[in-house]
């Protein structure tokens, strides 16, 4: 308990800090800078945690902080990187399904659909006080919603992945917004999931140039109906 | 507690054997040794279950009650039939070029920690630990999906990973939502264990619960392969191996729908049942749909398969949000029967392509033609396959979708169930159809891209026939199933 109000300034940095890094990922064609900023949104979730950490007094809460912070912006972005280098050119975003400008008002019309979704869980703050942390429950959800929209509307194999991970970053998030905690075997094993998910999706992008010589989604049209 | 551990531990430890010693001819029949363990421990959880009530071991994250136990068996029985038919299978694509002693190795590792995760699902207590389990047969089958490393099979894999981690994301941030829920209840926080959750539905927030309950019913539904999310299913079915996709259709689906009963226990307990039946409904009548438009003008008969699956796990679906105890009895009865016709008919499916070399159903270009002449044994085993998986008596499949019917006039959906068996027989007919240019007719010129014996091996048959016959006897008397099954019915309906 510092001080309330730099709790919550320092919240809202963080919060806002995940919105800003998932609408650049929108907005950015290149996959290099896509994965900086994904590494950027990463240490936001994790300098969210802390925060909440801090607040709460709670020592166990700045570990898992840490831990977020070497999955989020260390782990899982050098793994991206490492597809990256071994994929020669094909490092931007080319024909995305749908252009940036649209892109940019979907990412608007998704935050107020968060923001309308989101409003009982908003409402049962615990003993009725306005909690700053239930409040920027709609932010994880936005964040849940635009990695979803990325990862339809992407044909690159990595943008599609990077998609994946916001969907999680914006997941994890609102687990901890929600500030009740999931247990640790849980949460652990939600990590090492996701960490598995990626290298799995890692060894196929590097067998689909293998097979198909380039990552392009575009090019996997072999099963149709 | 040994028992309650040991389709977990057995094939994990058939996976570390695998490791240590790789594919070989003394290994090959370890597989089938871990799943007759497997049923074996089922069989006695479920003795015990029905004598002496649910049991839960390690500090309450585990626990078995009559509906865990069934699901159980169902992995046993499937499991067994799968794995019986893997060594024949791996030696035939390993003399064909397609799969080397390292890839038979990898494959029998991959399948262990398959079956063992799919345990953890039915037996977690924790609904966070069902999900961590489900995701984690995503990971483990992804390599099994993509084995032979075709153009096509790795695109199988790609869509398979990423649709399913997608969606299972949205059952992760359901399971997160609930257990905001939980926590926010009045009395104290429950947590996300399962059978205090469904005590204790009455207490939770309906308006943070109806969302929780679609993003899990949608997210569980992913895996399960139905509607709208289904797009993954026959990609990945058609191309991994057969044993593989025997377990998938038969086991993997049904487990992801046993999370969506537990998670509709709830839903009811909270909500009413209203509202997991109009989600599960819609999405019941979206798979027959999908599955009945999309099978018309099929002409690969592993994706036939795959379409067919969709549609059972509709009804299986529609079963569910008619609710009550005799359609969910019947609901459980048609996994197990549908497990069983539907892993003989992947296998044969298998074989088939070992023989024939091609996936296509015939048509007057080529493909499959006249099977019934050239390899009798192994078109009698599909066609009765058939026949069984569209419902027709002694087959135990027909029992379950009478008994589905019945419950769903019974409970006022005449209109839905009546428009579900519309698209049912349309898929029969097809599915007769495609299946009788695929046996009958005079077969094609020469010998074809064969790459394999004739002779159907011997431990293939029994799986093919031992399926067929465990299916038909199933139908005719469920026999001591049938307390276990009444049972299982209750512990979804009792919370009410």
């Amino acid at each position: 308990m510092v001080n309330e109000t730099l709790f919550v300034q320092l919240l809202d940095l963080a919060c806002g800090g995940l919105l800003l890094t998932a609408v650049l990922v929108l907005w950015r064609r290149e996959l290099v800078v896509i994965i900086h900023v994904f590494a950027v949104q990463g240490a936001a979730l994790a300098a969210l945690v802390g925060v909440l950490a801090v607040h709460e007094d709670s020592i166990e809460l700045g570990a898992v902080a840490a831990g977020v912070l070497v999955l989020r912006a260390g782990v899982l972005p050098y793994l991206l990187r490492r597809a990256l280098a071994s994929a020669g050119e094909a490092r931007r975003e080319t024909r995305p399904l749908v252009n940036v400008a649209a892109s940019l008002l979907t990412a608007a019309v998704l935050t107020l659909l968060a923001y309308a979704v989101s409003r009982p869980l908003v409402e049962l703050a615990p003993s009725g006080l306005m909690s700053p942390a239930t409040q920027a429950i709609p932010i994880g959800l936005t964040v849940v919603l635009i990695g979803f929209f990325v990862l339809v509307t992407r044909r690159r194999a990595l943008s599609q992945l990077v998609g994946f991970l916001l969907m999680d970053n914006g997941i994890t998030a609102v687990g901890f917004l929600t500030t009740s905690g999931v247990g640790l075997i849980v949460e652990l094993g939600v990590s090492l999931d996701v960490l598995l998910a990626v290298l799995v999706l890692q060894i196929l992008t590097a067998r689909m140039r293998e097979t198909f010589g380039d990552t392009d989604l575009d090019e996997l049209r072999e099963l149709r109906d | 507690m040994i028992t309650l551990l040991a389709p977990i531990i057995v094939p994990v430890l058939g996976a570390l054997g695998y490791v240590v010693a790789g594919w070989r001819r003394s290994t090959a029949w370890v597989s089938a040794g871990s799943a007759v363990l497997v049923l074996a421990t089922a069989i006695a959880t479920a003795l015990d279950v029905a004598r002496s009530g649910p049991r839960t071991a390690i500090a309450g994250l585990l626990r078995v009650d009559a509906l865990s136990a069934f699901m159980l068996i169902v992995i046993g029985a499937v499991a067994l039939l799968a794995t019986i038919a893997t060594p024949a299978f791996l030696r035939a694509e390993i003399t064909a070029g397609r799969a080397t002693a390292r890839t038979a190795t990898r494959h029998s590792v991959l399948v262990q920690l398959f079956l063992a995760a799919m345990a953890l699902a039915v037996l977690a207590a924790n609904l966070g630990v069902v999900w961590v389990a489900i995701e984690a047969t995503t990971i483990v089958t992804a390599f099994l999906v993509g084995q032979r490393r075709t153009r096509a099979a790795v695109e199988a894999a790609w869509k398979y990973v990423v649709i399913c981690s997608a969606g299972i994301a949205l059952a992760l941030l359901g399971t997160i939502v609930l257990n905001y829920a939980a926590s926010r209840a009045p009395g104290g926080a429950v947590g996300l264990d399962l059978a205090a959750l469904a005590a204790n539905a009455s207490m939770l927030d309906s308006g943070v619960t109806r969302i929780a309950v679609v993003l899990l019913i949608l997210g569980f539904g992913t895996k399960a392969g139905l509607a709208p999310l289904h797009a993954w299913l026959p990609d990945a079915h058609s191309q991994a191996p057969a044993p593989v996709s025997a377990l998938m259709s038969g086991v993997l689906l049904s487990v992801a729908f046993y999370a969506i009963l537990r998670v509709k226990v709830i839903a009811d307990g909270a909500l009413g049942t209203g509202f997991a039946r109009t989600a599960l409904a819609v999405m019941a009548i979206a798979s027959l749909l999908v599955a009945a438009s999309l099978l018309l003008a099929q002409r690969d008969y592993k994706r036939m398969l795959a379409y067919s699956s969709i549609e059972h796990l509709g009804l299986v679906a529609l079963g569910a949000a008619i609710g009550g105890p005799l359609a969910l009895a019947a609901v459980l009865l048609h996994i197990l029967g549908h497990g069983l016709a539907k892993g003989v008919l992947f296998l044969g499916a298998g074989r088939i392509l070992q023989v024939t070399g091609t996936s296509r159903i015939g048509d007057d270009q080529g493909g499959v033609r006249g099977l019934a002449a050239r390899h009798p044994v192994l078109a009698g085993c599909v066609g009765v396959g058939v026949l069984a998986l569209i419902g027709l008596p002694p087959f135990s499949l027909f029992a379950s979708e009478l008994g589905i019917a019945r419950a769903g006039f019974a409970a006022g959906m005449g209109w839905v169930t009546a428009a579900a068996l519309i698209l049912v027989l349309v898929i029969a007919a097809v599915l007769v159809g495609h299946t009788s240019r695929m046996l009958l007719g005079t077969p094609p010129d020469g010998p074809g891209a064969a790459t394999t014996t004739r002779h159907l091996p011997w431990p293939t048959a029994i799986a093919l026939v031992g399926g067929l016959l465990a299916c038909a006897t199933l139908g005719v008397t469920a026999g001591p199933l049938s307390s276990l099954l009444h049972l299982a019915a209750d512990t979804l309906v009792g919370a009410r």
